[in-house]
């Protein structure tokens, strides 16, 4: 049975293909995922300051939330936006609109198989990041392993369907990448990727937890670094995010591709 | 749906305009761009209207610009047309229905779909996959495509290793692995040597032999469609202005034939004035263009009238006679 062009073999296929083109770019790869050192960057900010305190967590929770923040963020970094406007506009979109598989999938196994390349050295960072922090060393269990990782997807899903969305616009704009800086800022502060959200007035709580954001990183990091979370409203929300973006890129995609000129080819 | 059994492509009143911003020159330009962008409509294609049926190889004949390519893409699915409709097998192509894109390909001489950093191989395999088919048919179809394209080793080369001729046989590869009916090709030899020209040329051939596959072509190379296509389109601005045989075509645009003629001594001038117009004349060589309707006659007296020790016939070459009418913007 296929789902627009996708089998089996054709996901065996596109990942395998993917992730040895990846592993053409492992230096550049291992570059991208220590330019993601972000949140121990915040991390050490606000331990050296003691305000981890006023989030509710201690050097050790804050620490454990910052490293799990890094890793569901090196597992739900999304890019498409950037490439698909690359390939719009050079026309490489031509011969993918022309078979039979919808040319997002070709993106969302690049996504996958990068992420694929990006494991060895995010545990490589992971190690090195409790050798010089012993003190937050700690094995979740193998359910909050589970649970984690199914958010880390699900919220992988719905950034990579966000910036689907905004990719779409390349078909109206050309230049949509710079659309994509307009949910940059937000994902930054409401995300949990520069602090906690617990850190933040109970309104600004309230309105983060009905966008998005919150759960790509703060909700699958809460989940992997043990801290108090409620689990059902979490995924009751992404896969509601899910709902709601997947109809609306397929609508904004069939709609754009009536105005694709494929320039350059 | 088509009337005739055999019409494989039906093109009927097809148009095509591109929304264009207008910019002028300089700061006071770029100001009014940004605050009052103004936008027209330019026509690629202009209400054009034509069938082709299965098995043709057609040419597309046009200067830069005339609206080749933006036919070729909306015929194979690419792009939306403004007006009118095209049919292709049945499907309307802007559909790109899973069954109509199993039957086509597009090549496009300037373009690639090959993942420039792995070999060849990896993209045929991920094709094979999209396409839907099976470990044993996808390597029967590339043993036997590489063997027609003289492909072995560079398929598992990088792509960036292979050179521009090497690229564009395993482009066709990749292209043709699901074993299409329709090959719309643009430019399918541009940038290559003559000698891979040659091979790409002869390959497209040996491919319409054996499948029966309709091949639509554009090129700017007139070796290809003198070497491929009995039937040629001329676009000219847009519009159609000629649809028919090439040869038809040549007799259209040169009504005469070039008549070279070696002599066994030197003649004046006047002493051929009758025979047709003298294109050339030095010492013992004179070069006639005569009319096609005289062109027996007049050679026959030739032979009877002076001491000739070679004579040859031939065509204005195609090319210039194409060239020039391009030039002269002369619409038939």
């Amino acid at each position: 049975m296929r789902l627009f062009g996708l089998s089996f073999k054709v996901i065996k296929t596109l990942f395998t293909t993917q992730y040895a083109y990846m592993l053409e770019y492992r230096v550049e790869i291992a570059l991208w995922a220590l330019s993601g050192v972000l949140p121990f960057i915040m991390f050490s900010l606000w331990s050296q300051n003691d305000v981890g305190n006023s989030f509710g967590l201690n050097d050790i929770g804050l620490a454990r939330y910052f490293l799990s923040a890094f890793l569901v963020r090196q597992f739900s970094v999304v890019w498409v936006v950037f490439s698909f406007e690359e390939d719009s506009l050079s026309g490489r979109l031509s011969p993918y609109l022309l078979q039979p598989l919808h040319p997002l999938l070709r993106y969302v196994s690049a996504h996958l198989a990068e992420q694929a390349t990006r494991l060895p050295f995010a545990i490589v960072i992971t190690i090195f990041f409790f050798l010089f922090n012993p003190s937050s060393f700690w094995i979740p269990s193998l359910s909050q392993l589970f649970l984690a990782y199914l958010a880390t997807h699900l919220a992988f899903s719905i950034a990579f369907l966000l910036q689907s969305l905004v990719a779409s616009l390349c078909f109206w704009t050309e230049k949509s990448s710079a659309l994509e800086r307009l949910i940059f800022v937000p994902y930054l502060f409401l995300s949990g990727l520069l602090v906690p959200l617990s850190a933040f007035p109970e309104k600004v709580l309230m309105f983060a937890n009905f966008t998005p954001f919150p759960y790509l990183i703060n909700f699958p990091a809460k989940i992997l670094s043990g801290m108090p979370v409620d689990l059902l409203n979490g995924f009751f929300y992404q896969i509601l995010w899910i709902t709601i973006l997947l109809p609306s890129v397929n609508t904004l995609w069939k709609l754009g591709v009536r105005r694709y000129t494929a320039m350059g080819a | 749906m088509q009337d005739n059994p055999r019409e494989l492509i039906r093109v009927d009143h097809l148009s095509k305009f591109y929304r264009v911003a207008d910019k002028q020159p300089g700061f006071r330009g770029t100001l009014s761009h940004f605050f009052n962008r103004r936008t027209y409509n330019v026509p690629a294609v202009t209400d054009i209207s034509f069938n082709i049926f299965a098995g043709e190889i057609v040419g597309f004949l046009g200067a830069n610009g005339a609206g080749k390519t933006t036919l070729l893409k909306m015929m194979c699915g690419l792009i939306h047309p403004s007006n009118g409709f095209v049919d292709v097998g049945g499907f309307l192509p802007q559909r790109r229905q899973t069954a109509f894109l199993k039957k086509i390909t597009l090549v496009m001489g300037q373009k690639q779909q090959l993942i420039w950093d792995l070999p060849p191989m990896d993209s045929l395999y991920v094709n094979a996959a999209v396409y839907g088919l099976s470990d044993e048919v996808t390597r029967k179809r590339i043993n036997e495509l590489a063997d027609m394209l003289e492909l072995g080793e560079e398929l598992t080369r990088p792509v960036r290793k292979l050179s521009l001729g090497q690229r564009m046989k395993s482009e066709l590869l990749a292209a043709l692995l699901h074993h299409p009916s329709v090959l719309f090709l643009d430019e399918p030899t541009l940038g290559l040597d003559v000698n891979a020209q040659a091979r790409v040329r002869s390959f497209l051939a040996e491919y319409n032999k054996r499948t029966g596959a309709t091949i639509i072509l554009t090129s700017h190379y007139m070796a290809d469609i003198t070497a491929l296509c009995p039937r040629v389109i001329c676009i000219h601005n847009g519009s159609l202005f000629y649809d028919g045989d090439l040869d038809s075509l040549a007799n259209s645009l040169a009504p005469s034939k070039e008549v070279r003629v070696e002599l066994k001594k030197s003649y004046s001038p006047d002493q051929f004035v009758n025979y047709g117009e003298i294109q050339e004349l030095n010492d013992r060589f004179v070069c006639l263009l005569v009319s096609r309707t005289k062109l027996t006659q007049v050679v026959s007296k030739l032979l009877s009238d002076f001491s000739v020790i070679d004579l040859e016939i031939s065509d204005p070459p195609i090319d210039k006679l194409i060239g020039d009418l391009f030039l002269k913007g002369v619409v038939r």
